[in-house]
């Protein structure tokens, strides 16, 4: 389980998940009892200094879970959370000022993610405060830089979340998240409530500040064919699993996983057109009752035995950098 | 701002409201008598005249004077009592909300309680240990009045709490305090207003009845519902002595709540017809 793709050389991970766990008491309405919904079950991930890692699955595979686990939104049930090396994560203010230093996020809907009653100035400003800047032109001068960062005009400070357009948020919304310098930004579907004109916009904002600031991304999407162009590694996650982890390369050339096959020929491409389109069978099953063996097996076209009655298939070493659970890789080595 | 006062509501119950606070405030130069010590028997029971424009009471005392200076009482003792109900309901509401758990059911039951017995027992209850007076009246009634301020605060943040922009100023690092005084008071203060202006009406007519049963404002201070009380064993010889401060009780808590129902419509366009 600890077997990680992720080479260790260089400075140590930003963002180090170990078997993480997020379960929540779900009441079935059958009874009294409460049954645990594993939204994250058991996750190892890595994301290194300046790196961007895109993690793909459907609405309801956990994601976001993870993303609010890691932020510190929902308690993680069991499992290491390691933000730039710390581990202990307690409720007192100082840690969480040091959480928010390390780990900011961006939000999916732009329009509910600022205070409509504080003025960009207070939206951005106020972080600065709060962080320790106590000269008030200093904040302002960090504001205005910010926004200019972002490609707004500096003068948007003075306005009110409403006078902007929904890409304009989005950016506002990037810029409050960067302005504490933090070493990781977690997008939860950053773009996906946005216009298609915008979104190449909001991605390509995104990438120039990777490289910029040095901060890295996890950057998470439905949508392969968002987290297609930006991501060094990509994680696909399935029911509450990561089902293939592998660098951007691998993960398109070469895809191992089934699930993964079907996500890239999802993605709508005409030059990619002699792969034929996989089409995903049916809906991803519930995560209160996931599928005994390989979760993906009701829906995946290649299933066998093992798929149905064995174990949760291990990962398999694919590369170095590329690994991927299914029980199809290690088929010779089980069956015969 | 001006177009607003083409609702109705709006209009009416601010324009009470504002007249009586200017009668408050100047009600020295608005009465023409002194509202108690211009006791005289020799006028005592006068129905309305020049002299006395809403007549005397069974002491001689102008009752329009007394009326001008009850506005003081009432509009005080109303604006009191509502600022402490708020602020109780509001810190109790906002933080039953945010935090939830245990403190949320113990909130929530209390809640329970100050609704299930009517206000006025309770503070009946509370005015019989402290005594009468105008400080106990404020105790009383500011401490038992908060259950609905309480629960609209309640429900506005459990429909917000959850947020985008609440939970960014989570992850930003801000804490409790600051997340439920400055992101979520803010956005949840309209139906919180509505609910505080017509309080205030509630408050005044609390007020009234209490100083009618004898409990509130003590005599000879010129409380209306005193005055109701005090008029009670002439209403068939000297109804005016009664209808007059009933109907300043009337309009100034028809206004109050007027005006509670125009700022609804005002703040809240969508939810015309709630509660």
């Amino acid at each position: 389980m600890t077997d990680t793709a992720t080479r260790q050389d260089g400075p140590g991970p930003v963002l180090r998940l170990q078997d993480l766990h997020v379960h929540y008491e779900v009441r079935t309405g059958q009874g009294f009892g409460q049954v645990p919904l594993k939204a994250v079950d058991g996750v190892d991930l890595q994301i290194r200094p300046g790196e961007c890692l895109g993690l793909v699955g459907e609405s309801g595979c956990g994601k976001s879970s993870l993303a609010q686990a890691v932020m510190g939104l929902v308690p993680a049930t069991s499992g290491v959370i390691e933000l730039d090396g710390r581990t202990d994560w307690d409720r007192s203010a100082a840690t969480r000022l040091a959480r928010a230093r390390t780990v900011q996020m961006v939000f999916q809907d732009p329009f509910s993610s600022l205070n409509p009653r504080q003025s960009i100035a207070t939206s951005l400003g106020g972080p600065l405060r709060l962080h320790g800047v106590t000269n008030r032109s200093e904040r302002a001068d960090r504001v205005a830089e910010m926004l200019r960062k972002v490609g707004l005009n500096p003068d948007a400070a003075r306005r009110y979340p409403h006078e902007f357009s929904g890409g304009q948020r989005q950016r506002i919304c990037i810029a409050r998240a960067l302005i504490v310098d933090p070493k990781l930004v977690v997008c939860d579907e950053p773009v996906s409530a946005l216009d298609v004109s915008i979104r190449a916009q909001i991605i390509n904002l995104l990438l120039q500040l990777k490289d910029e600031l040095g901060v890295a991304l996890l950057m998470i999407s439905h949508d392969l064919g968002v987290v297609e162009h930006m991501s060094d590694r990509i994680a696909v996650m399935y029911l509450g699993r990561i089902v293939e982890e592998g660098a951007w390369n691998a993960i398109f050339s070469d895809p191992a996983h089934p699930y993964t096959r079907t996500l890239i020929s999802a993605i709508p491409d005409p030059e990619r057109a002699d792969i034929g389109h996989e089409r995903l069978r049916g809906e991803a099953p519930s995560a209160l009752a996931p599928p005994p063996g390989c979760a993906f097996h009701p829906r995946c076209t290649q299933a066998f035995a093992p798929c149905r009655e064995g174990a949760v298939p291990a990962f398999t070493r694919l590369a170095e950098d590329h690994r991927a659970r299914c029980h199809l890789l290690t088929k010779d080595t089980e069956s015969r | 701002m001006l177009r607003q006062l083409r609702r109705p509501n709006l209009a009416v119950g601010g324009g009470i409201v504002v007249l009586l606070i200017i009668i408050a405030v100047f009600a020295p130069l608005i009465a023409p008598h002194d509202p108690i010590h211009d006791a005289n028997l020799m006028y005592a029971g006068e129905p309305p005249s020049t002299a006395f424009w809403l007549g005397t009471d069974d002491q001689g005392r102008d009752i329009f004077s007394r009326i001008v200076y009850g506005a003081r009482i009432a509009l005080t003792v109303g604006l009191l009592v509502e600022m402490m109900n708020a602020a109780i309901g509001i810190a109790l509401g906002l933080s039953a909300g945010y935090f939830g758990g245990w403190w949320d059911e113990f909130v929530q039951g209390l809640t329970n309680v100050m609704l299930a017995v009517p206000t006025i027992v309770f503070a009946l209850a509370l005015m019989a240990v402290m005594g009468p007076g105008i400080p106990s009246l404020l105790v009383a009634l500011g401490l038992t009045d908060w259950a609905y301020s309480c629960r609209i605060s309640r429900a506005q943040v459990l429909s917000m709490k959850s947020s985008p922009f609440i939970q960014a100023a989570r992850t930003m690092g801000y804490g409790p305090g600051h997340i439920m005084l400055r992101e979520l008071l803010p956005n949840i203060a309209g139906p919180l207003i509505v609910v505080a202006t017509m309080g205030v009406g509630s408050a005044i007519m609390a007020e009234a009845s209490l100083s009618f049963l004898g409990l509130g404002v003590v005599p000879p201070a010129p409380s209306w519902g005193s005055m109701l009380a005090g008029a009670r064993e002439q209403l068939i010889v000297a109804p005016w002595i009664a209808v007059f401060p009933g109907l300043a009780i009337f309009v100034t808590v028809l206004g109050f709540n007027l005006l509670g129902d125009g700022l609804r419509d005002l703040l809240d366009p969508q939810g015309r017809s709630r509660r």
